[in-house]
């Protein structure tokens, strides 16, 4: 009995961890993207995506879990693919991990100097070549702290995850399911472990910016 | 060239739609049908049976937003008037709690406010009367500040580093005492802070069902525990669950209306003076 306990604890760790990877991964190449790209949009259509984009960082979790457990469910039902499990969880946690990214980078994109771009393709670089070589190391600092974030944010989360999951198991959800009979002495270690995790990430963001400036990032919560 | 990077966005746009419209458009298609996917109100005002539930809710949450607003302001203002030094680790111990899983910072509260928990124990030990807090209202106003305070104090912080200190030298320059330059300048200027503050802490409280069915065992059901249970629960009733779920989003934001309402009225008030 203790030793399927543990076995399931750690299937859940694991699981938490490749939902986190992948997600703040993917989310991370959408954001950036998706910034990269706003920032070219005239400004009120780049104003009305925001703020669709945005939308679930104002609604309530339980909302925003509750409609994607419903889309999932439409989904499968009419197309059957995308059934409640890993997919669904890692695809709910890149939607609500973007806007984080997207956030971090913007600013980082309007002190870019516009004309260093423009000097590469003069001297005769491809715009993408120009892109890689100018624009992405001069935004590096915002992608990165938009990825920890999402990656603490995605290890963290319990509201979006249960609605979404099905019947896998994340480390937060089956802390969830102990509650009633008592959390098992590993659960306690291994949060102890990630919670030291989630310091060490906070305090490289903090390094990377003023702790007033990340009282910022943590405002747009 | 520049035109061309601008394309990058459509397939973003698609995303967001897919992703964040939809999802909130199929709550909407959900509350209006039944499982035959015919229109009906039925289900919205089948949620009027709930009304105390909301009520319960509303109250919970504004008690819980109140004293974080109360404890926080204070708070973040002395953090504010710290050393810079101080003020960083002042801002990392405010944070620290929200690194722990939120689940289990609520089951540790659990065990010290048990009957036989830790806090009866001390009660216990200094011959005092044992209280009864689990499974209480109070045990849930309880839960959500602790977990939420950190979302008050933050904003009103930074906020608060923001203003000007010529203006409240100048306040004083020109007579006025510590209240005035509080109560006519400070307080004004860090109002952005508080309404935000008021939205972190509000919106979660308002819709958890962690905290009310851990603390609140099973006698004190908010929204999201209604909405839980119509999703994941016994009730399976996804078309009155996106109904309550609907009801909760325009609540929701009605408050961050009049909120902003009242934060934009000042500061127009303010420019026109």
């Amino acid at each position: 009995m203790e030793l399927f306990r543990d076995i399931q604890v750690l299937k859940a760790l694991f699981n938490t961890v490749m939902i986190s990877v992948t997600a703040s991964i993917l989310a991370t190449i959408i954001g950036t993207l998706a910034a990269v790209g706003l920032r070219k949009l005239r400004s009120s259509l780049k104003k009305a995506i925001l703020t669709v984009t945005n939308l679930p960082m104002v609604n309530p979790e339980i909302v925003t879990g509750v409609s994607l457990m419903l889309t999932f469910i439409s989904i499968y039902n009419t197309l059957g693919v995308l059934k409640l499990g890993m997919a669904t969880l890692t695809l709910s946690h890149t939607i609500f991990c973007v806007p984080y990214v997207i956030l971090s980078i913007l600013p980082k994109l309007e002190q870019l100097n516009p004309s260093l771009y423009e000097a590469a393709q003069d001297l005769g670089c491809a715009p993408v070549k120009a892109f890689f070589r100018v624009v992405l190391p001069d935004i590096m600092p915002g992608i990165l702290t938009g990825m920890i974030m999402a990656f603490t944010l995605s290890l963290d989360d319990f509201i979006i995850s249960y609605f979404t999951s099905g019947t896998v198991m994340t480390l937060p959800i089956s802390i969830y399911s102990m509650t009633r009979k008592g959390v098992s002495p590993e659960i306690n270690a291994l949060s102890a472990l990630l919670f030291l995790v989630v310091l060490v990430l906070l305090l490289i963001i903090n390094l990377r910016q003023s702790v007033r400036e990340n009282a910022d990032v943590v405002n747009l919560r | 060239m520049k035109s061309k990077s601008k394309w990058i966005t459509v397939p973003f746009a698609v995303w967001v739609i897919i992703f964040t419209v939809v999802p909130l458009v199929l709550i909407l298609f959900f509350a209006f049908t039944n499982e035959d996917k015919i229109f009906t109100i039925n289900n919205i005002t089948h949620v009027g049976k709930y009304s105390s539930v909301f009520v319960n809710s509303l109250l919970l949450s504004a008690v819980a937003t109140a004293i974080c607003l109360i404890l926080g302001y204070p708070f973040a203002y002395l953090i504010s008037k710290m050393p810079e030094k101080v003020q960083s680790i002042a801002v990392i111990l405010v944070m620290l709690p929200m690194l722990m899983n939120f689940l289990l910072r609520t089951y540790a509260w659990m065990t010290i406010l048990e009957n036989n928990g830790i806090l009866n124990s001390v009660l216990k030990f200094f011959h005092l009367p044992a209280l009864n807090l689990i499974n209480t209202k109070k045990a849930v106003v309880l839960g959500m500040v602790y977990n939420f305070l950190p979302y008050m104090i933050l904003p009103i912080y930074s906020v608060l580093m923001k203003i000007d200190k010529r203006l409240i030298e100048a306040a004083k320059d020109l007579g006025a005492g510590k209240m005035k330059v509080f109560s006519k300048v400070i307080f004004p200027l860090s109002k952005p802070g508080v309404v935000s503050g008021v939205t972190m802490v509000f919106v979660p409280s308002v819709s958890t069902f962690v905290i009310s069915k851990m603390l609140g065992g099973g006698a004190n059901i908010l929204i999201g525990d209604l909405i839980e249970m119509q999703f994941l629960g016994n009730s399976y009733n996804p078309h009155l669950g996106s109904a309550i779920s609907l009801i909760l989003i325009l609540l929701v934001l009605i408050c961050i209306g009049i909120l902003n309402q009242y934060d934009s009225s000042l500061n127009s008030k303010n420019k026109s003076q």
